[in-house]
């Protein structure tokens, strides 16, 4: 098989299988209906494997395939093709779309197995990670926002997956309305480039930008600022971070999958591949940079107040999001990328083991009603600890120490970061540590609130295993300089991404590590310390009104609604009875009416129609004889 | 052989049409309906038999007989729709048979 059909398989592998479950899932049994939706994304992860062999070793040549499929559309100077790039970034993001994607489908298989709806979740899941691949695949704008809107279509319907429970719905349509917000900056942002330079092809327009546009022109700035609100509202960063947690009202492997794993990182893609336009317009870099030190600390707070174990992780996922878009903004395109595969790993880790503890414990969400579960379930409590352990950057033996530290370096010793940046940065860690293990002391030390009701069967706890190993070892493939100077994640990526400008500082890159790993130290000590030894100070802080704020998201949401929702709703309703709409009431009323006065004929009776019946042909018949 | 003329044997067999029609109007009860709608498909039978001795055709006698048939059919489906209607509502009143409406 030539690599082109190869690459166009990996897409349209996950797409034909979707087709068919949505066609004839109906008729399929569950068994052939869960082979085919793991099956395809099993063999699209085998693929990309092939591919990632082939390319790693036709690297320093070819930086890039690419393969035109067919003309999508053509109409005066506009043309767009179906059509595919392959470089180190996408590489990086198909491998985690496909392969994280094939364990979650498995891990469905077992979790969903009782569910009513179980051939629509995967047609569902099959053409989210279609849509997805062909976000990351796409050589031009156009087809990447084709993706990018699928993305967001599938994750309305799997949010709203568990649709006869009216708050699931609101859950989804919030999730939707609030990303087309920063959708519809982007599209303009996509009108804009086109009408500059006359084309969608992504290397074509990065080429062209930096030929005829200034550093620090106002169109480029526009630009980007546009872009950024696009990835603002897919990746859930402030201001537009409040439909994630409500987003959890899906089944556990979608949030694994979507809202942790890859479509929440769609932001970061889209920045990492434009990356010369952000370049570009450096107050926007900087913004990027603020925006994420400010989310990652103000979602790490509101991840301590969580009551709901899927809460927490969802408050995480945007806090080390946080971390991503600190990196971009600080111009470490390399370590964000690195920090996304590898919060992939434990995310997805995270939410699938959380989703085995809410299913055994009957749908039970509140991790104070947990508790004791360590012995219950160690399969599930120790690939739980380890994805913790990866997310509070448990020094040297987890891959998110490594992901997480070359975020916090870069933070400072880049040219256009600075010590405020690493101080966010490294608040952020400790409140990471804190959270991470206040969940896992609460959760699964202490006395058993609730009582398991069955285990967990081998297709769940398989892939919490191997995503635990990931977690692990992933680390390896990047080491800093001051342990083991290993390069070989930043070698793939860097002929495709520019490598971070840094300052005459590197002496002190072992002096940061050791502060960053002893506040994360420090974090899980006092973790221990106030959730573990002493639980009274959980009754008190519980109560506390610092915790209700922080449980409500900083008060996003109210604070929204006040400004945005009530307002407009306070408009509709007045303008409910101007005069177009009483000449539609009116229409309306006029029809109701002549119902009314035609249904005293139909009153049943038998004599009356046989009388008007007479009458009719004794009126027909003097009319006809008259005349 | 008395003759009667044709306008009296019309009114004659048009007195009939209208007793008929009064007695599916005034009566509830279905067997009497069926019978007086018996009477009118009679009159206009009559009509047909005035109409072929009138002008000498044998025409009219046949299309009687083919009256004669419909109305055998139609007595019987009439009769076994009235049981059925009798056996389900336990009343032969349309007046009460107006289940069909709402």
């Amino acid at each position: 098989m030539p690599l082109s059909t190869i690459i166009a398989l990996i897409p349209a592998l996950p797409l034909f299988s979707s087709v068919i479950l949505i066609l004839f899932g109906g008729q399929l049994s569950r068994k052939v209906a869960g082979r085919i939706g793991a099956g395809s994304v099993g063999v699209a992860a085998l693929l990309t494997i092939l591919v990632g062999i082939d390319f790693i070793n036709a690297l320093p040549e070819t930086k890039s395939y690419s393969v035109v499929i067919w003309q999508w559309l053509h109409a005066g100077n506009l043309s767009a093709n179906i059509a595919f790039s392959l470089d180190s970034l996408s590489l990086v993001f198909i491998f985690v779309i496909t392969f994280v994607g094939f364990l979650i489908h498995l891990y469905s298989i077992g979790f969903m197995a009782k569910d009513e709806g179980f051939t629509r979740f995967f047609a569902y899941m099959n053409l989210f990670v279609s849509s997805m691949l062909i976000l990351v695949l796409a050589d031009n704008l156009l087809l990447m926002y084709l993706g990018w809107e699928g993305v967001g279509l599938c994750s309305y319907l799997l949010i709203g997956f568990w649709y006869k429970e009216p708050a699931n719905g609101t859950a989804a349509r919030k999730a939707f309305i609030i990303t087309r917000i920063g959708d519809t900056a982007m599209i303009i942002g996509i009108f804009i480039l086109f009408l500059s330079f006359g084309t969608f092809n992504i290397a074509e327009l990065m080429h062209l930008a930096s030929a005829k546009w200034a550093i620090g022109s106002s169109l480029a700035v526009l630009t980007a600022a546009l872009l950024l609100g696009g990835a603002l509202g897919k990746s859930a960063q402030l201001p537009l971070q409040t439909w994630l947690p409500d987003a959890m009202a899906g089944p556990s492997p979608v949030s694994a999958l979507i809202h942790a794993a890859t479509m929440v990182t769609a932001g970061v893609y889209l920045i990492a591949r434009t990356n010369v336009l952000f370049s570009l317009a450096p107050i926007v870099q900087t913004i990027i940079a603020i925006i994420g030190a400010l989310t990652l600390l103000i979602a790490g707070f509101s991840a301590l107040g969580q009551h709901d174990l899927k809460r927490i992780l969802a408050y995480s996922t945007i806090s080390q999001i946080g971390y991503m878009f600190l990196a971009l903004g600080v111009g470490a395109y390399s370590a964000a990328i690195f920090h996304f595969m590898i919060h992939a790993f434990f995310k997805a880790l995270l939410f699938l083991a959380a989703g085995v503890v809410i299913l055994v414990l009957n749908e039970e969400h509140d991790i104070f009603k947990m508790g004791g579960l360590r012995k219950k379930m160690p399969a599930v409590f120790w690939t739980f600890l380890i994805g913790s352990a990866s997310l509070s950057a448990l020094p040297l033996v987890t891959a998110g120490f490594y992901s997480k530290d070359a975020i916090l370096w870069f933070a400072y010793s880049s040219n256009t970061g600075g010590i405020v940046l690493w101080l966010a940065g490294i608040v952020g860690a400790f409140l990471t540590a804190l959270y991470s293990f206040r969940m896992i002391f609460i959760t699964f030390f202490g006395e058993a609130k609730t009582e398991p009701t069955f285990s967990a069967g081998k297709l769940m706890t398989v892939p919490l295993i191997i995503l635990a190993t990931l977690s692990v070892v992933g680390g390896f493939i990047e080491l800093p300089a001051s342990m083991g100077n290993f390069h070989l994640f930043s070698n793939l990526v860097k002929n495709t991404l520019p490598e971070v400008a840094i300052k005459n500082v590197e002496h002190l890159e072992g002096l940061f590590q050791l502060i960053s790993a002893l506040i994360a130290s420090l974090g899980i000590y006092l973790a221990y310390r106030f959730y573990f030894k002493k639980p009274t100070f959980i009754e008190a802080f519980n109560h506390s009104r610092l915790n209700r704020f922080f449980e409500k998201g900083f008060g996003f949401d109210k604070v929204y609604d006040t400004v945005f929702v009530k307002p407009i709703v306070w408009l509709a309703e007045i303008d409910k009875k101007d005069i177009f709409d009483q000449l539609n009431i009116m229409l309306s009323k006029l029809a109701l009416w002549g119902n009314q006065i035609l249904s005293i004929a139909q009153n049943g009776k038998l004599r009356w129609y046989l009388l008007s019946f007479a009458l009719g042909i004794a009126l027909i018949l003097t009319l006809m004889l008259t005349k | 052989m008395l003759t009667v003329p044709v306008e009296t044997q019309l009114l004659f067999a048009g007195i009939l049409f209208f007793l008929g029609l009064i007695g599916l109007l005034v009566r509830r009860n279905l067997v009497f309906m069926l019978l007086s709608i018996e009477i009118m498909f009679n009159s206009a039978g009559l009509v047909f038999i005035i109409a072929s001795h009138h002008w000498n055709q044998p025409d009219g006698q046949v299309m009687f007989i083919f009256i004669l048939a419909v109305t055998a059919v139609e007595v019987a489906i009439g009769l076994a729709l009235i049981l059925q209607v009798y056996h389900h509502f336990k009343t032969l009143d349309v007046d009460k048979i107006n289940k069909l409406k709402d």
